[in-house]
């Protein structure tokens, strides 16, 4: 028994990110110390603002929620052999649809929120499968059409809503109803007002229905074999370009429940946006970092929500600029990518492994 | 009498990877201007050892000599300055740059600032010439044939200054006239003083070329004999470990009606013009039909138009006489066409699925392994199980990637699941390309089984003996049209060599 979990944590799949992980916080570190800051104390601060208090243990997880729904769009997407960058603007789109729906339908709690998340999680998927669409008809690489899809996604959702849902002159729009609106009252508080809302759950059990609809399912089978080897699944009769259109649009689903769930859970409004709220792009990092598989995006989206979240405690516990904690993030994504360069560093830890079995 | 020097020795090398033991205690010794053949089956531990010899892979016991000196191959550098050049068996040539800059790569002569490419040119020319290789020093690699790809590939270790020449299964991708110019080539070498190292499991050219045979099985030397001293019949008892036979062992086809009918079917190629021209020939129950032909004749373009993977634009293909034109590989796949592919990695096989899946790579959507869109897993492994003993692939388990297996094995295993299918007519396209003689005699008994049952069977090859020893009828093809049906008892290899290149048609023999 022992042994076995002494396996998972020393199998190959689990050492090289943890030993990335280290890596970048060494390499944060290093950084810190050449801008005279004190690195323990720095990560010390971090931990402290985190695990500190209720409140900011609450809005951590707020932080890695979304996290974990960007973070298994780009690996569902990444798993039929397609490379989403548009998890961002599948992600606004969730938000703007749902956003829509809680402010101007009028409906009991039951129906309304769940409606709120479906037509949030449709309006995702439909805006992942335009680009699923562009690569199955006109061969369009979906990099390109993704990244060009989120900067129309943010436009677009600023035009609606300063069109319809902003009122004149202001920046956020009206409330959602109090029907649409998924935070858990009891829970948030608990603590201390962070604002807890139901999408953790639910990103929970999308990462299990990642898990099954990939796995287990006669879909998930068509969806790997096109990703591993286009050329055998048309050999073996099954549609390459619906198979592209459907992991675009399934990856879109979860990119935009992830909106959805930040709209009607977190701020129960939408703003005007200057800019990207960025957790599609950390969800690319996060299924980097996952190995796109469901367990490893949520360990990657927590401990992005960790960092992240943490990094302002860092500024007042030890000075330390928000910007530095980019800086450790960079590295272990570098450290995750270049993994030649971690197994070198753990190498003694696997030969011992080696010797031993 | 002087004493011909030993230019390579390789004493108790041992290699192993996790799992297997590739290179066990290997003594090699190779004299100066010798043709030296490693035979043996794939998987038998060829490509290790001179993949150690290039300093790919350090072996863990023994030690190599070169010009009777013991050196450390740490990397394929030092390897390049002890004067070793390989050839690998997959071409590692920049497509669009030219033959020069492709030979020069890496190594390239300047004049001042600038690369020196007029006198690399020349100098490329020189060997080409010097080695009768008639290799275009500018033209581009994209341009030329896979024959003068690879003999630009020999040029880069001239180039580079190699007396040792490794080739690995350099006849794997050649036609046979490529392979009889390459045969010269090697000829001419020796004679130009250099020695080569040849990795084959192929006992012809063995016998047409080489001096000195290292028979391996299993890792291990199993015998080190001079060519002229042994007979084909010998080699391939040593390399199996068995007898095997050659002569295909196949009674008198009883053939009946037509299973596939191709009437005048004509397709376009990649680039744009026709590679298939109104087409016609059948297929009938309890026959196999060989189409015979040099490659880039329409063969490939016939299988995949007949399997529904490239459009038809005129003509009519039938499969026991319903229509099946321009319908959908599945659709094909389910009125009865199983179809082993000629690029087993490209179409065969997901090499990272394991082998379990892809024995349902086709039906994995019938009710006995889909229920209600949810795959029963128990259910795929026990066919996959069941497939696997039955046909004799030999895999860790049924768990192991696909990728994981020999190429012998993983053959079987599409055999397998096409077989199994029980289709009434079984496309083979080029079904023992690159494998050993124990699983070419293997697959050319399952393919007769076949025909015995009363299927249809349709065998593309390019090895001309595969046609002759397995079919029923050969069906010669030439720029996209068959320009013969004949009997292999009746004719020669001379006769179908003719028709093979256009130079003799045989009227009416479209419809046998």
């Amino acid at each position: 028994m022992n042994s076995k979990i002494r396996n998972i944590f020393l199998a190959d799949s689990t050492l090289v990110p943890l030993a990335a992980i280290l890596l970048g916080l060494i390499t944060g570190a290093i950084f810190m110390l050449a801008g005279g800051f004190d690195p323990i104390k720095a990560y010390g601060s971090l931990l402290d603002k985190v695990f500190g208090t209720s409140y900011g243990f609450g809005e951590t997880i707020r932080q890695i929620t979304p996290l974990i729904f960007t973070g298994l769009s780009v690996a569902f997407a990444f798993r039929t052999g397609l490379f989403n960058i548009g998890a961002e603007g599948q992600f606004i789109m969730g938000m703007l649809a749902s956003a829509y729906v809680g402010i101007s339908f009028d409906l009991p709690f039951i129906i309304h929120a769940p409606l709120a998340i479906i037509i949030g999680a449709l309006a995702g998927g439909l805006w992942g499968a335009i680009a699923g669409y562009l690569k199955a008809a006109r061969g369009v690489n979906e990099v390109i059409t993704t990244i060009m899809l989120n900067w129309t996604a943010l436009y677009f959702a600023n035009f609606i809503l300063n069109a319809f849902l902003v009122p004149q002159g202001k920046q956020n729009s009206e409330p959602v109803k109090e029907s649409a609106i998924i935070t858990i009252g009891w829970l948030s508080d608990m603590f201390d007002n962070a604002r807890l809302h139901w999408g953790t759950l639910l990103a929970l059990i999308a990462a299990v229905v990642f898990y099954i609809l990939l796995w287990k399912t006669k879909t998930g089978f068509e969806l790997r074999a096109v990703g591993l080897n286009p050329h055998a699944s048309e050999y073996a009769g099954m549609n390459v370009n619906k198979n592209v259109m459907n992991a675009m649009f399934i990856g879109g689903l979860f990119a935009g429940i992830g909106g959805a769930c930040e709209t009607l859970g977190v701020f129960h409004y939408m703003s005007i946006m200057s800019a990207m709220p960025g957790y599609g792009m950390d969800g690319i990092a996060v299924a980097l970092i996952g190995g796109n598989t469901p367990i490893g995006v949520v360990l990657g989206a927590i401990l992005f929500g960790i960092l992240s979240f943490g990094a302002s405690g860092m500024k007042f516990g030890a000075g330390v600029p928000v910007e530095l904690i980019r800086v450790v993030i960079a590295s272990v994504i570098f450290f995750v990518a270049a993994h030649g360069i971690v197994r070198y560093f753990i190498k003694p830890l696997l030969a011992r492994q080696k010797e031993e079995s | 009498m002087e004493q011909v020097k030993t230019v390579v020795e390789m004493r108790g090398i041992t290699k192993r990877f996790p799992g297997i033991v590739a290179n066990d205690n290997i003594n090699l010794v190779v004299k100066k201007g010798e043709i030296h053949a490693l035979l043996g089956e794939n998987g038998a531990g060829k490509s290790t050892l001179m993949n150690i010899l290039f300093g790919l892979y350090q072996p863990e016991e023994g030690e190599i000599l070169i010009n009777e000196k013991v050196v450390q191959i740490t990397n394929p550098n030092v390897a390049n300055d002890l004067g070793i050049g390989m050839v690998h068996q997959h071409f590692m040539l920049v497509e669009p740059f030219t033959v020069t800059e492709n030979i020069i790569l890496g190594n390239e002569p300047k004049k001042g600032m600038k690369i020196d490419i007029e006198s690399a040119a020349k100098e490329v020319a020189e060997l080409s010439k010097r080695y009768k290789l008639m290799v275009d020093p500018m033209a581009k690699i994209e341009d030329i044939s896979v024959g003068m790809q690879q003999r630009v590939e020999i040029l880069k270790t001239l180039y580079r200054g190699a007396d040792i020449l490794i080739f690995d299964e350099p006849t794997a991708v050649l036609t046979p006239q490529e392979i009889h110019e390459l045969i010269e080539i090697l000829k001419n070498l020796v004679k130009e003083g250099k020695t080569i190292i040849l990795i084959t499991h192929k006992l012809k050219e063995i016998m047409a070329v080489c001096d000195k045979v290292t028979i391996i099985r299993r890792g291990r030397v199993i015998d080190s004999v001079t060519v002229a001293d042994t007979n084909p019949d010998d080699l391939a008892a040593k390399m199996v470990g068995r007898e095997v036979n050659f002569k295909v062992d196949k009674t008198l086809a009883t053939p009946k009606e037509a299973i596939l009918s191709v009437d005048k079917v004509t397709a376009l190629g990649n680039r744009g013009v026709n590679a298939l021209n109104q087409i016609s020939f059948d297929v009938r129950a309890g026959e196999i039909l060989g189409i015979a032909g040099v490659d880039g004749n329409g063969q490939s373009e016939l299988i995949e138009a007949l399997t529904g993977l490239r459009k038809v634009q005129e003509g009519k293909i039938l499969l026991n006489g319903k229509e099946i034109t321009n319908h959908t590989p599945r659709v094909i796949s389910e009125s009865g066409l199983s179809h082993i592919p000629e690029d087993r990695h490209k179409r065969g096989l997901v090499l990272d699925f394991s082998m379990s899946e892809n024995m349902v790579l086709e039906t994995y959507f019938y009710p006995e392994f889909n229920k209600g869109g949810f795959l029963n897993y128990d259910a795929i492994d026990k066919h996959a199980a069941k497939l696997i003993e039955e046909f004799d692939v030999r895999t860790p388990s049924i768990h192991t990637p696909a990728r994981a297996l020999s190429g012998g094995n993983q053959q079987k295993a599409i055999i397998a699941r096409e077989v199994n299918k029980d289709p009434d007519l079984l496309i083979a396209a080029q079904p023992t390309r690159g494998l050993d003689v124990g699983a070419i005699e293997f697959i050319h008994r399952r393919l007769i089984e076949q025909r015995d049952k009363g299927k249809a069977v349709l065998l593309l090859s390019l090895e001309l003996d595969e046609i002759m020893n397995v079919s029923d009828r050969i069906a010669v093809i030439y720029e996209g049209q068959i320009v013969g049906i004949v009997d292999p008892k009746q004719t020669t290899e001379q006769e179908l060599g003719l028709m093979m290149s256009g130079g003799k048609t045989i009227q009416g023999g479209g419809n046998g």
